[in-house]
């Protein structure tokens, strides 16, 4: 179970990381995965919420918009991952590695729940211990429970 | 009617004048307390404006999150979709 705050703020404005090292290691490959991805451009559908249209009633103008901006967003999105990956095996990290956590965790639950097709109903008492999906709805609750502790802690800051 | 001729003219002239609108989409996966934060980090909305406008996605689907030019609804939707929220712009 969980004991420890996630996220501890401290006096000198970092935040100690309270996880065990089998989260630690469950975040970094998941990370890796994810940038693996990006980068390779497999879209298996499960990317869109990383790149929406920003024009969604002007054809002309999104692609001209996606053209200019693709890139830009991809590299801002790998960035988070990676501060995820180079830090997780951390005691403690500072206030812009923590929102690029809080970035980062915010990728894994969208593609994790697009892939999931959750809905504003979907609660974890919906899916059944020996469902196929049980394993992959109990990490989409957990990188939730992480990213509203994130959140609390930056929030703290503001 | 003259005035008639003359409408699309102005019309245009109108058109080009209007502010654009962003607009943030309600979605099944982004937590509450998320968007509140991103809102409040990339406009410095105080939390309670912050917060209405995240209820206001919320619960009547969407909501305007911030105007302007052309040129800064780019920029805000871009900064809103690095932090993965659905956000969309047009013309109001």
């Amino acid at each position: 179970m969980l004991q420890k705050r996630p996220f501890k703020p401290q006096k000198d404005g970092t935040f100690t990381i309270g996880l065990g090292e089998h989260e630690r290691e469950v975040l970094h490959e998941l990370a890796e995965q994810l940038a693996g991805q990006i980068s390779g451009g497999t879209d298996d559908g499960s990317m869109f919420r990383l790149f929406p249209p920003g024009y969604s009633e002007d054809l002309g103008r999104q692609v001209e918009y996606d053209r200019l901006m693709r890139d830009d967003l991809q590299e801002r999105h790998l960035s988070a991952l990676r501060v995820l990956q180079e830090t997780v095996g951390q005691q403690a990290i500072d206030e812009m590695q923590l929102n690029a956590w809080v970035m980062a965790l915010n990728q894994l639950r969208l593609v994790l729940g697009t892939r999931l097709d959750v809905t504003e109903e979907t609660t974890e008492d919906d899916i059944a211990e020996d469902s196929p999906a049980a394993g992959a709805f109990a990490l989409y609750g957990y990188l939730g429970y992480l990213q509203d502790a994130a959140v609390e802690g930056l929030s703290s800051r503001i | 009617m003259p005035t008639e001729v003359h409408q699309p003219v102005d019309g245009d002239l109108l058109a080009a004048d209007r502010p654009w609108v962003v607009i943030v989409w309600n979605d099944p996966i982004n937590l509450m307390t998320y968007v509140t934060f991103v809102l409040q980090k990339l406009f410095g909305y105080t939390k309670d404006k912050a917060t209405a406008l995240m209820l206001q996605v919320h619960h009547e689907g969407k909501a305007v999150v911030s105007t302007g030019p052309r040129e800064k609804a780019e920029l805000d939707v871009f900064r809103l979709h690095e932090y993965g929220l659905w956000a969309t712009m047009q013309q109001d």
